[in-house]
C-alpha cells in the first residue's frame, strides 16, 4: 500500500466548505472532532456514542428527506463495526447519500491499534459490493479535489474511502455534547422550531 | 416432535390472523412513516403490508441494532418509524439504545416473542425470557400482550406514549397471539 499524505483536518473541511444545505452526520471519535474543527453547524449530528450507527441515521434520514443531501462522514473504526448498514444502504439504494470513511488504518481515540483496514480490508470494495452506485478509494489531492463535488451531486448511494496520516489532532466538540440538546437543535433548523414529534 | 400448541401459525382460510392488519391499520393511523425490520414469521403478514404501501419506507436490516440508527435518522428528518423485530434480535440492539436515550428520541419497537408460550427450541428460551430484563436495563419502558384483540390497542397506546413523551418504548407480543412455531 502507498503512504497516506493526506490530513484528516484538511480532508474534512474542504468535504464541509460546499456543504450549502446538506446534512451531516458524523461518526463517534475522530470524524466528530474534525467536523467540530471545521466549523460547529446545526446541521450536523455529531454522534458521539452508538459506535457503528452513522450509516443508519444516514440512511433514515436520507429517505426520510429526499430533496435533501445526506453525507456521513466516519471513520474506519466505526464503519468496520456497521459493515452490515453498508449492504441495508446499498440495497435501499438513497439516490441523496454520501457515505465518506475517513481511513487511517487505525483506531486513534483508543491508542492507535491497527484496525482491519491497516491490515488490507478495502472499504470501498466492499461498498462496491454492496450495491453503491459507485465507490472509491482517495489517496491524493487532485482525487480529493474530484471527490468534493461528487459527493453532492451524483446519483448515490455514493461511497468514498480517504486515506489519511496517522498525526495526531486535538479533539474539538460540539457546543454540548448531550444528546437532546443536539437533536433539538438539529430538527429546529430543520423542520422549524416546534415541529411536531 | 412437539405436541401441538394452538394457537399454531399455520392457519387455514377460517383462521387467518387479523390482528396484524388491526396493527398495520393502527401505524397507519399513528401516522408512521418508516419502517424498519429484520424479517420474522410472527410479523410476516404485517412487514407484507407494510412493503405493499408506497407510501411507507420500509427498510429490511441485517441485523436489530441498524435499526435504531433508522429510527433516528427517520427522528431527525421529521419522520416517525417503527421496528420490528423478534425478541432473539432484542440484545443486539443494546448500545444503540444508549443513543435513543440520551437524545430522547422516541422509539417505538414490536418485538414478536420465542422462548416461551409452546417453544420447542431450547436455545430460543434464552433470549426470549432475557427480553424484558434487557431492554428495561436501558431504560425501555415495556408493555405485553396475549390476546389478540388487544395488540392494536395495545401499539396505538404505546405509540401515543413513545411519541407524546419522547420515550423509548417495547410492546412484546406474546408467543401465544403468534402460535408456536411448528417443527413438523
Amino acid at each position: 500500500m502507498p503512504a497516506a499524505t493526506l490530513n484528516r483536518r484538511a480532508v474534512t473541511a474542504q468535504l464541509l466548505r460546499k456543504r450549502d444545505n446538506a446534512l451531516v452526520v458524523t461518526g463517534l471519535g475522530s470524524t466528530t472532532y474534525d467536523a467540530c474543527a471545521a466549523g460547529d453547524h446545526p446541521l450536523t449530528f455529531p454522534l458521539l456514542g452508538a459506535m457503528g450507527s452513522a450509516v443508519m441515521i444516514g440512511l433514515g434520514l436520507a429517505k426520510a428527506r429526499p430533496d435533501r443531501r445526506v453525507l456521513v462522514i466516519t471513520g474506519d473504526g466505526e464503519m468496520l463495526m456497521g459493515l452490515g448498514s453498508l449492504a441495508t444502504a446499498g440495497v435501499s439504494r438513497p439516490q441523496n447519500l454520501a457515505v465518506v470513511v475517513i481511513d487511517n488504518g487505525l483506531y486513534a481515540e483508543t491508542g492507535m491499534q491497527r484496525a482491519h483496514t491497516g491490515h488490507g480490508v478495502d472499504l470501498a470494495t466492499i461498498a462496491k459490493g454492496a450495491c453503491f452506485a459507485s465507490a472509491a478509494v482517495i489517496w491524493t489531492q487532485p482525487e480529493l479535489d474530484a471527490l468534493e463535488d461528487r459527493i453532492y451531486s451524483v446519483a448515490g448511494p455514493v461511497f468514498a474511502t480517504i486515506k489519511v496520516t496517522a498525526e495526531p489532532t486535538p479533539i474539538a466538540l460540539p457546543p454540548s455534547l448531550d444528546g437532546t440538546y443536539l437533536r433539538t437543535r438539529f430538527r429546529d433548523a430543520l423542520l422549524g422550531p416546534g415541529a411536531p414529534d | 416432535m412437539p405436541e401441538s400448541v394452538a394457537p399454531t401459525t399455520r392457519h387455514n382460510a377460517m383462521n387467518t390472523p387479523t390482528w396484524p392488519d388491526e396493527l398495520y391499520e393502527a401505524l397507519m393511523a399513528a401516522d408512521v412513516r418508516q419502517v424498519g425490520y429484520v424479517p420474522d414469521a410472527g410479523h410476516r403478514r404485517l412487514i407484507e403490508r407494510c412493503h405493499a404501501n408506497p407510501q411507507l419506507a420500509t427498510t429490511s436490516l441485517t441485523t436489530e441494532e441498524e435499526g435504531i440508527g433508522l429510527m433516528v435518522g427517520a427522528y431527525l428528518g421529521g419522520q416517525r418509524g417503527v421496528l420490528l423485530m423478534q425478541s432473539s434480535g432484542v440484545g443486539n440492539c443494546i448500545n444503540m439504545l444508549s443513543l435513543t436515550a440520551e437524545c430522547r428520541i422516541p422509539l417505538v419497537m414490536l418485538v414478536t416473542m420465542r422462548g416461551e408460550w409452546g417453544e420447542f427450541v431450547p436455545w430460543q428460551v434464552w433470549m426470549g425470557q432475557g427480553t424484558p430484563s434487557a431492554f428495561e436495563s436501558m431504560g425501555v419502558l415495556v408493555y405485553r400482550v396475549d390476546e389478540r384483540d388487544q395488540v392494536a390497542d395495545t401499539v396505538k397506546a404505546c405509540t401515543a406514549l413513545a411519541f407524546n413523551t419522547r420515550r423509548q418504548v417495547a410492546v412484546l407480543i406474546g408467543q401465544k397471539v403468534i402460535g408456536t412455531k411448528p417443527f413438523k
